[in-house]
């Protein structure tokens, strides 16, 4: 479609200090187009959460976003350990963050729920020692 | 009441102030330092204490767009911290307060 807007990051493993940038630059797209504050709002937590995670949990990778007028989807995709058990994953305060990301303020185990609260859609692919897709989708 | 005036009020030490943070509306306190649970749960325009001092607190007040951050306690501000705030523009303070104090204080000046 004409409308549409592809854009793609490439995202760091460890590098605590630049993660939300990709995050921050979709919400600042967004904010450009006239999307509505809602839409930017749940974007924009569903992503950092997400890409967090890839710095934290896996070995970075990469996100695709697509903007169209009907929606925003994320396509999140690392090639870190995968995800054991999704269901207890997605349980609020389930974490295993280790301590030293833990002082800066991480671990509360509340990233995939609230992935999963401010996303409209969200899907997880996981093979352990391979990776982790995270798809999310926001209607606009 | 603006960032400027809660600042002022509360004799926040200011560690970086912009034009376009200054003005910006200040409309409720928020407390909290684990990151996850301060993303979902602060309201846009709120003013944000916490101790947790890090590259990470600007990201979340940026994607939130709280009105201000206030580094309670003490706590020291790394330089890649002051240099981002800058460049996002995002209003920091800092106190010597607790953060309970600091968020009270906060909330007589609004009326709470
Ligand atoms: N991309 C990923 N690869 C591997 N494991 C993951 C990934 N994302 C999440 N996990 C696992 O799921 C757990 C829960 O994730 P969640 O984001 O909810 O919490 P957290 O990252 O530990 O803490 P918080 O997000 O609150 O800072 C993680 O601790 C980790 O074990
Ligand atoms: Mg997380």
């Amino acid at each position: 479609m004409s409308d549409s807007i592809k854009l793609n990051y490439q995202i760091n493993d460890e590098d605590f200090t630049r993660a939300g940038e990709a995050s921050g630059d979709v919400k600042k797209r967004l904010r450009q187009m006239g999307c509505s504050p809602e839409v930017i709002r749940k974007v924009a937590i569903a992503m950092y959460e997400g890409e967090i995670n890839m710095v934290i949990h896996a070995d970075g990778g990469e996100i695709n976003v697509e903007i169209t007028p009907e929606d925003i989807t994320m396509v999140l995709k690392d090639k870190g350990p995968g995800i054991p058990d999704i269901e207890k994953a997605m349980q609020a305060g389930y974490s295993t963050a280790p301590d030293n990301v833990r002082a800066l303020g991480f671990g509360a185990g509340m990233g995939l729920p609230n992935m999963k609260k401010y996303s409209d859609e969200m899907h997880i692919d996981t093979v352990i020692g391979e990776g982790t897709t995270v798809t999310m989708k926001v209607y606009q | 009441m603006t960032v400027k005036e809660i600042a002022e009020k509360c004799a926040f030490k200011i560690l970086n102030s912009a034009e376009s943070a200054d003005a910006k509306e200040v409309r409720s306190v928020y407390c909290c330092d684990l990151l996850s649970i301060a993303m979902s749960r602060m309201s846009e325009e709120a003013a944000w204490v916490t101790v947790m001092s890090n590259m990470n607190t600007l990201a979340v007040a940026s994607l939130t767009d709280v009105s201000c951050v206030i580094l309670a306690e003490g706590v020291a501000v790394e330089d890649n911290m002051l240099a981002k705030a800058k460049e996002q523009e995002i209003a920091l303070f800092s106190t010597d307060l607790p953060v309970f104090e600091a968020a009270m204080m906060i909330g007589k000046a609004l009326g709470m």
